[in-house]
């Protein structure tokens, strides 16, 4: 079997990527969220704020070590495996890679210190701030990250001389046509993964009746944001759906599963996508809907994948764009079910019904199902090029033997596999152990070095 | 020298200080990954705190320096990638697991820490071995042959030797007791590879390289070069002196630090002498391979701003953690 080094190329910074951003979609978000907790125990003095804070700064700190170690991976396989990319885009993607790490990457990493074990060694203040710098920081890494990204999706304000890329306005870069909405809807995806991962992992604890008085309060403040935000995210990823249709059409042509130009276009439930003969087999759709959701017209005119020289292979697409949306739904549905009866039963998770708290902690990696899945549609969408209609992926890959490709690809997919198998453990055990062994009580243990002044405080009274 | 000309030539500058202070910073942490399994349990764990708050940060001067690479020189940014595509996945590989284990290690099960322990030895071996090997064959420019081959070998063995002196000298600043002693004794075993590494890979230089050979041994730039040579022997006799019985044990526990600092120094700045104007040793030169000058403009200015900032307040957390390290606890 001939092994294509392209193919091997792609899967591998696509195994590199997938594996990286589980861990950022987490931390951008719940660096937010220990900032809102530590706020709350310093406001209401309650203690299951601070146990919720002294456990989610653990699951941050695990989390974010990941999200490090595959992030600087990344960087280095921007080179080893599209060297190409950056001798042609580099006066644009170079600027904004370094802002990253320049602006970013040092201030969360270095503040991360501060944040995990600084308390009893910085004021109440400073450490707040360290907490909000952690938080800005991983904000603005997904900022950088996704301006790049979405130019490569929507290319403007650049000029080509002897095939290089040279910037005309910075500004259209930074604020090309796709980016605010890409950046709403991984921010929001961001919170949204995180609320389901707090408020699985807290119902998870009250299912295992391990249990301690966070579980309650973590879990009615992420579940409560989850309801809140997800009817935004349905509303915002339409909007980036049009923004796509407008700028991206064979990319829209390939979720909806459209082959030839139609007006009065279905919405396919389910279809098989047959690229060999360029139809669907066993569709199942929604007369017109396809049409109306788009463009807002039951007759509206949607181009078909037969119209572009170039489109992205349509199954992964077709597919992709349909478990995110079915994850979605279900995060609406659990959400908005779940925030209903707890609310009723005083949001004490125990007297809640088990079914109700079982389907919370099922949902607990939901959001990275949808992320992913999204992801898989938005960057497969944008194949054959990497740079959209200007650069084909395939013209800037390495030179790199593919035995080479294939031996480091078995390499990683090795220590990925192996780390999410130990993260999902290791947040299991974590989840499992009484609370007093990370947060004493504040009469004996809490004089110790390193807890908090107020904890003293407290202790004291 | 017009601006346009001088752009590449202070990003050289700016790559070359990123990377030592990567090499200074991550060697600590390296160092004291691979003397972990020679402590007890207790001293593991204090060994850990005493890199605990800073870890992370350190390991961003890597991807800053090779950020650089990417965004000033990125046409020499692929040939380096494509040169040394394996060893760089090695290293991944082993800085992976290195920071994994870092964090797993106090949170997995009690029954698994001496796996992550093991883990956390493991990827900081791999990691300074890999890192040594791609210095030495980006000395040579990737150049192919047995000798080159032995060369590039040579540094993968001294490197890890250097960053273990390094992480020895760090937990003679940082811990006292029992570990500070025997941390004294691990450094001063050390010291003696590092010497002979250093010395053979000074002598080989040139010797696998004529531009280097060249460089050097030409009157008069010799002579003003030769404080370099002296000051990394000066560093090496003083090291030997403060290691021995119990001199760096009290007041004096700042020094071995420092003096591996000025021998990390020194082999920085012979290595940047030889290397300018290469970015890739006798085939690409920083000119040849440098993004456009508006672009370097923009960084640079970008950099101005945010490269003091980092500085100012990586110094903030050195203070808040200033002294011997203790156990660390989430707070």
């Amino acid at each position: 079997m001939d092994l294509d080094p392209v193919l091997l190329a792609r899967i591998q910074f696509a195994a590199n990527i997938t594996f990286h951003i589980l861990f950022p979609t987490i931390t951008i978000a719940l660096g937010w969220m220990l900032l809102f907790m530590r706020w709350r125990w310093l406001k209401t003095n309650q203690r299951p704020w601070l146990t919720a804070y002294r456990f989610w700064t653990k699951v941050f700190a695990l989390t974010f070590a990941l999200g490090v170690v595959s992030g600087i991976t990344m960087s280095f396989q921007f080179g080893t495996n599209w060297p190409g990319f950056m001798e042609k885009v580099g006066n644009i993607a170079g600027p904004l890679l370094g802002f990253e790490v320049l602006t970013a990457f040092f201030l969360e990493a270095t503040f991360l210190g501060v944040m995990l074990f600084g308390h009893g060694r910085v004021s109440e203040r400073i450490h707040m701030l360290a907490t909000f710098l952690v938080a800005f920081g991983t904000t603005m890494s997904a900022f950088w990250i996704l301006v790049l990204n979405s130019w490569m999706q929507t290319p403007v304000g650049y000029e080509i001389i002897d095939g290089e890329f040279h910037v005309t306005s910075w500004l259209e870069i930074i604020f090309n046509p796709s980016f605010p909405w890409r950046f709403a809807h991984m921010l929001l995806a961001s919170f949204l993964t995180m609320s389901f991962l707090v408020a699985g992992v807290s119902a998870w604890q009250v299912l295992r009746r391990k249990a301690n008085p966070s579980s309650a309060v973590a879990l009615r403040a992420a579940l409560t944001l989850a309801a809140l935000l997800i009817p935004v995210q349905i509303v915002v990823g339409d909007m980036h759906g049009l923004n796509t249709l407008q700028h991206q059409p064979q990319k829209i042509a390939a979720i909806e599963g459209v082959w030839e130009t139609e007006r009065g276009v279905p919405l396919l439930l389910f279809a098989l996508p047959n690229e060999a003969e360029r139809r669907n087999d066993l569709a199942i759709g929604i007369p017109k809907m396809a049409s109306f959701i788009l463009t807002h017209e039951w007759d509206g005119e949607l181009k078909g994948l037969n119209e572009f020289e170039n489109h992205p292979p349509v199954k992964p697409l077709f597919f992709g764009f349909r478990i995110m949306v079915a994850v979605g739904t279900l995060m609406l549905l659990v959400s908005w079910v779940g925030c209903w009866i707890l609310r009723r039963h005083g949001w004490q998770p125990e007297r809640a019904p088990r079914w109700l708290i079982a389907s919370i902690a099922g949902m607990t990696f939901s959001g990275w199902v949808a992320t992913v899945a999204g992801w898989y549609v938005t960057e497969i969408g944008r194949q054959p090029w990497i740079v959209q209609g200007l650069i084909k992926t395939a013209d800037v890959a390495s030179s790199t033997p593919a035995p080479y490709i294939a031996l480091t690809l078995a390499g990683y997919l090795i220590t990925y596999a192996a780390l999410i198998v130990c993260y999902i453990g290791v947040l299991r055990y974590m989840a499992e152990k009484p609370s007093d062994t990370y947060d004493p009580a504040p009469s004996g243990g809490a004089n110790v070095l390193g807890s908090t002044q107020l904890a003293r405080k407290a202790g004291e009274a | 020298m017009t601006w346009a000309e001088f752009l590449p030539v202070i990003f050289m500058g700016l790559m070359g200080l990123s990377m030592f202070l990567y090499v200074v910073l991550d060697g600590f942490d390296l160092g004291v990954g691979m003397l972990l399994h020679r402590a007890d349990d207790s001293q593991k764990d204090m060994m850990i705190a005493s890199i605990g708050p800073f870890w992370d940060a350190n390991e961003t001067w890597l991807v800053l320096g090779v950020g650089i690479l990417l965004i000033a020189f990125p046409k020499a940014h692929g040939v380096v990638m494509t040169a040394l595509y394996l060893p760089i996945a090695l290293m991944l590989i082993g800085l992976i697991l290195r920071g994994v284990a870092f964090d797993f290690r106090v949170k997995a099960q009690d029954t698994h820490k001496p796996l992550w322990n093991r883990g956390f030895f493991i990827g900081s071996t791999v990691t300074s071995v890999a890192q040594g090997w791609m210095l030495g064959r980006f000395i040579t420019g990737f150049a192919e042959g047995t000798a080159y081959d032995l060369f590039a070998l040579a540094i993968a063995i001294a490197l890890p030797c250097a960053y273990v002196l390094m992480g020895a000298s760090w937990l003679v600043l940082k811990t006292d007791g029992e570990l500070q002693r025997r941390a004294a004794q691990w450094g001063r075993t050390a010291l003696i590879p590092v010497i002979i590494g250093m010395g053979l890979i000074s002598l080989a230089t040139p010797w696998v390289s004529s531009t280097v050979a060249e460089r050097w041994f030409s009157l008069p730039q010799l002579i003003g070069l030769l404080p370099i040579p002296f000051a990394t022997f000066a560093c090496f006799v003083a090291l030997w002196w403060t290691l021995s019985g119990a001199r760096a044990l009290g007041t004096l526990c700042w020094l071995p630090f420092i003096l591996t600092i000025g021998v990390f120094l020194m082999g920085g700045l012979g290595l940047a002498y030889s290397l300018y104007p290469y970015v890739v040793m006798d085939r690409i030169t920083i000119w040849q391979a440098a993004s456009s000058t508006a672009a370097l403009n923009l960084i640079l200015a970008g950099c101005a701003f945010t490269v003091p900032a980092i500085l100012g307040y990586t110094l903030f957390a050195h203070r808040v953690f200033w002294g011997k390290a203790t156990e660390l606890r989430y707070g």
